[in-house]
């Protein structure tokens, strides 16, 4: 077990606590935080720094069966961007797609101890644990594809509601999954069996079924609230990246009808026309978007920034990758899954003067702006498709740095700014407690991670210690000390110490009776035997399975706050 | 027969790259070996049957028996005294042992290269260059009314692609099976796979560059000029007659193997067929897939990718990875004679590579694991008996279309996987090192800052 620290001196940010840039000790032992160590317990010296939990990213891409074909086909994008080993530490490269070592490193290094894959197949489930297993440091968990899926499908066309929360039980656990994900539900049926096309409206019939997009995505909200999963159903809705589309994503919105939903990477959902007409440069729709999120409790949301620079557009939405590809020029990747999900990958490049482009970024900015709750509209950049997770720290300078802010304005398409609302809220500058609440806190308390994203007593020693700086990319960008688990994995800016870290999980409860529903499906329908497909706990060393509202009502334990 | 038998269902065979999880294994565990294995094709029945448990020393140090710590000691210090060594192999074991195989590569700045490089590579090289539409197999068995074999005999190589997944497998859109596709076979002579076929396109050799250049140009309404019946065999009639059914059909797949990759015009065949998939994607539903040839070479790919970025052929003398196909590829660089020592895994170069790269092999120190004395094995300073993964070792494999599966073994084996042997290669030489070697010099030199 690691030694005891003492944190001294630094200003403790710990939003969940009401903690708040005060000078105070931090204690650690054990890997966890604790009141007090003995007076011989090493110190580490905070004096003039800022000290955080450990970041925890709610949505990003960076494991699995689509992120390797996405690295897979950028051997230019390594080329430039290597990551040498050292004496602890295994080589790699980087680039918007990092290979699994350099992916881990990198997120520590900018303080991140955690973050969630947010698009997996379940056939691809045990490649993404594999990839799991090697990255290091940070802490891991995906959310599983199933807003495509065809025997869930079946069981919602025929009404068989109990046995469809049941199978959806029943997967989450047989792939070792933290939240089931919906991508553009309905679209799948259309881009695989339609020659291409795609579904357009949530009240439009998916192709084969006598469903809608409106009714599958009401039935997993319903059911993921049925099950108290720790998260609730993380949906990237449908139309992402079509001008119009903020009637649609606030149509989803409403569906929810008060039970918990969240709602991915916002930004690219925030489009309006001008005049109606949806052929036309997109508007930004921020304001309708952040005033329903700010008014909904049950809403929460990631925002999906836009950042200018080189990106990977990586998706189960595989039609809104085949569109991109227009403008992508270049490479283009489609991988369907049976039964499961399609995908799409095409390497992409957001630029400043580009009228689409600057409006992205304007209404990703917007988004924060305007929010009046940060701990419902948290920070993401839908690594890498809005952006990598190496520009983490420009973003945040960008919300704390009005000057900063203004002055990139300055450079960006300014048609697109005339089409946002940033100009009006120019004047907000996030603090350093809101930046912890968008980047640790709030994302922990959305994923109901109860030791993450605070400094409380029995909370995951995963401390991120900054050097104060006027410049907040810079301060961001290198943290002088990380400890993960207790272990200072960074000190001085420099790795002392390999370190693998754990993955969250739900299993909740389901009558094992399913299986005589899911089995004869696979023996029809699936290439791999029924028997094969669940994935066995070794693929996760270290695993954490966070209990369900109902396992940890039974077990006692306190509910998430 | 014995009677202490066992029967192992839903196991693996890791033969070729179908990766079929079906089989049906009875094993006589005081013997040691498989007697019957249901489901699996030919080839499966002779790698069931084949894989007994032999009588063969745990490992041989320059020809002398030894045990498996021996060698290990030997290899770490062969390892941790050579400035430019290459791992190769690693298609024919599971995913858990490779990775450990990139950690040693890594960890002594040498080679890392895999047996795609002589098969698959140039689809490696060719995805890079343009991407690929592709799908699992189920999505083949499933939906697809049209498939395209190219450059491949499956009949013969992969058996069991026809019946559980791309020709006679029935699926949710394909109720009839055989009855409910097209089947197109593509390929330089006539082979066991041509009967399945409903249309037969014999092109000459070392023209399937062109045909699938014609077939591009046709799907995106260009002229073709008849004189390509002379110089491919196929007529434009018959091209045109592809085309349209190609851009008709609801889900088409184009399968394509060696006889494209290895032929001549290697990658621009591979880019050709994987463009022509794309383009018609204009039009329907289509996607294509190299059919890979050894029961883990995907595992490979996408272990070598995961960490390092590239597939295969990668050097990390500088401290990180660099790719450099005919560079840091094993045939090339054993040829050039650059290498001065040789981790070989599960493959067996010495009896497949070209002579001068064998000639550079028996002037190097080599290590071997294998569960076979191979060529190779014995030409090895230090060769181990490994034990063989999907019937002895557990672990992952992936199938061609990238399909992860956990193998169940059948019975133990009394040598040690390629996992362990490695596992312990790599912590001794760690200790020789003293951690990761560090190159010497400015490790980016000549990386240019982007």
């Amino acid at each position: 077990m690691t030694s005891a620290l003492r944190i001294v001196n630094g200003r403790i940010y710990d939003p969940a606590h009401g903690v708040d840039g005060a000078v105070r000790d931090l204690c650690i032992s054990g890997g966890r935080i604790v009141a007090d160590v003995p007076p011989d317990a090493r110190r580490i010296d905070a004096r003039g720094m800022v000290v955080m939990p450990g970041g925890v990213d709610i949505h990003c891409h960076i494991a699995g069966p689509k992120v390797n074909l996405a690295r897979k086909v950028q051997p230019e994008d390594h080329r430039h961007d290597v990551h040498l080993r050292t004496r602890v530490t295994r080589s790699g490269t980087g680039g918007t797609v990092p290979s699994t070592f350099t992916t881990g490193y990198r997120y520590a290094a900018l303080g991140y101890t955690a973050a969630m894959e947010a698009a997996v197949t379940p056939l691809g489930a045990r490649h993404t644990l594999e990839e799991f297993h090697d990255t290091p440091v940070i802490d891991k968990g995906f959310y599983v594809l199933m807003g495509n899926n065809v025997l869930m499908y079946r069981l919602l066309q025929e009404g068989r509601h109990e046995e469809f929360r049941q199978t959806l039980a029943w997967w989450m656990s047989a792939t070792k999954a933290y939240a089931p994900k919906l991508v553009n539900p309905g679209g799948d049926e259309f881009w695989k069996g339609q020659r291409n096309s795609n579904v357009t409206g949530l009240d439009q019939q998916i192709a084969g079924f006598d469903l809608t997009p409106r009714k599958v995505i009401a039935a997993f909200i319903e059911a993921g609230n049925e099950l108290g999963l720790p998260h609730p159903v993380h949906i990237h809705c449908n139309n992402l990246g079509h001008t119009g589309n903020y009637q649609t994503t606030l149509d989803t919105m409403r569906i929810a009808e008060g039970r918990r939903a969240h709602i991915t990477h916002i930004q690219f959902h925030s489009y309006g026309s001008v005049a109606g007409k949806s052929g036309d440069n997109p508007t930004s729709k921020a304001h309708e978007i952040s005033e329903y999120v700010n008014t909904h409790p049950n809403i929460s949301a990631d925002v999906g920034a836009v950042m200018f620079g080189r990106s990977t557009s990586m998706t189960a939405d595989a039609p809104l990758a085949y569109m991109l590809r227009r403008f992508g020029g270049g490479k283009w990747v489609n991988a369907d899954t049976e039964h499961e999900s399609g995908c799409g990958i095409v390497p992409f490049t957001y630029q400043d003067r580009n009228y689409t482009n600057a409006l992205q970024w304007a209404i990703g900015l917007e988004l924060f702006l305007l929010s009046d709750d940060p701990w419902r509209m948290v920070f993401s950049t839908d690594h890498p498709n809005g952006g990598s997770f190496m520009s983490y720290p420009r973003l945040i300078r960008l919300l704390m740095d009005s000057e900063f802010r203004k002055e990139q304005m300055a450079k960006v398409n300014q048609q697109a700014l005339e089409h946002s609302g940033l100009r009006d809220c120019a004047s907000r500058e996030y603090s350093l407690s809101e930046i912890a609440i968008i980047t640790r806190a709030g994302p922990a308390r959305l994923l109901g991670l109860t030791g993450k994203g605070h400094l409380g007593v029995g909370a995951d020693a995963d401390v991120t210690i900054y050097e104060e700086d006027a410049d907040k990319e810079k301060m961001f960008s290198t943290p002088r000390c990380v400890i993960k688990d207790g272990e200072p994995v960074i000190e001085d800016h420099e790795f002392r110490a390999e370190h693998e870290g754990r993955v969250f999980h739900v299993a909740p409860d389901y009558d094992p009776g399913i299986e005589q529903v899911i089995e004869p499906f696979f023996e029809d329908y699936y290439t791999i035997r029924f028997a094969n497909y669940p994935v066995a706990d070794r693929y996760i060393p270290h695993p954490q399975t966070v209990p369900t509202a109902p396992q940890a009502a039974e077990a006692g334990a306190v509910p998430a706050t | 027969m014995g009677d202490n038998i066992r029967v192992v269902p839903d196991a693996t065979c890791t033969f070729c790259g179908c990766v079929c999880d079906d089989m049906v294994l009875t094993v006589d565990l005081d013997q040691k070996r498989i007697t019957k294995s249901e489901n699996a094709c030919v080839l499966g029945k002779a790698w069931f049957k084949e894989h007994a448990i032999e009588e063969r020393p745990f490992a041989l140090v320059d020809g002398r028996e030894a045990t498996t710590e021996e060698g290990v000691e030997v290899a770490a210090q062969i390892l941790a005294n050579a400035r430019f060594p290459v791992v190769y192999g690693l298609s024919d074991t599971t995913c858990e042992a490779q990775r450990v195989a990139v950690a040693i590569a890594d960890m002594v700045g040498g080679c890392l290269d895999t047996t795609t490089s002589v098969c698959h590579g140039p689809t490696g090289i060719a995805f890079q260059g343009g991407g690929e539409s592709t799908a699992s197999l189920g999505e083949i068995k499933n939906r697809a009314d049209l498939v395209v074999f190219w450059g491949g005999n499956p009949a013969e190589a992969h058996p069991r692609l026809f019946t559980r997944y791309a020709v006679t497998a029935k699926g949710m859109y394909t109720p009839n099976g055989r009855k409910d596709r097209t089947i197109v076979l593509v390929d330089v002579r006539r082979t066991p796979s041509t009967p399945v076929a409903d249309i037969f396109l014999q092109v000459k050799p070392r023209t399937d560059f062109e045909v699938l250049w014609a077939l591009r140009a046709l799907v995106k309404g260009r002229k073709i000029d008849p004189s390509i019946e002379q110089r491919t065999g196929i007529s434009l009639a018959v091209l045109e007659d592809l085309v349209d059914r190609m851009k008709r059909c609801r889900y088409g797949a184009l399968l394509f193997g060696m006889g494209l990759t290895m032929n001549r015009g290697r990658h621009f065949n591979a880019g050709a067929i994987l463009a022509l998939a794309t383009d018609l994607n204009e039009f329907t539903h289509f996607v294509a897939k190299p059919v890979r040839g050894h029961g883990n070479v995907t595992g490979a790919d996408n272990v070598v990718s995961w960490q390092t970025g590239f597939p295969f052929g990668v050097n990390f003398s500088r401290g990180y990875p660099r790719f450099n196909p005919g560079e840091f590829t094993t045939v090339d660089l054993l040829s050039r004679g650059d290498a001065d020592a040789a981790l070989i895994i599960a493959s067996d170069p010495a009896s497949n590579f070209p002579k001068a790269a064998i000639e550079h092999l028996k002037c190097i120190p080599v290590i071997n694991l294998d569960p076979k004395l191979t060529h190779t094995g014995r030409l090895a300073r230090v060769s181990f008996t490994t034990a063989t993964y999907g019937i002895n070792v557990p672990g992952t494999v992936y199938r061609m279309d990238d399909v992860p599966i956990t193998l169940r073994p059948a019975f133990d084996s009394p040598y040690p996987s390629d996992e362990q042997v490695l596992t312990s290669i790599r912590d001794r030489v760690r200790e020789l090192l003293g951690g990761n070697r560090l190159p010497a010099g400015d490790p980016l030199a000549g990386v240019a800052v982007s």
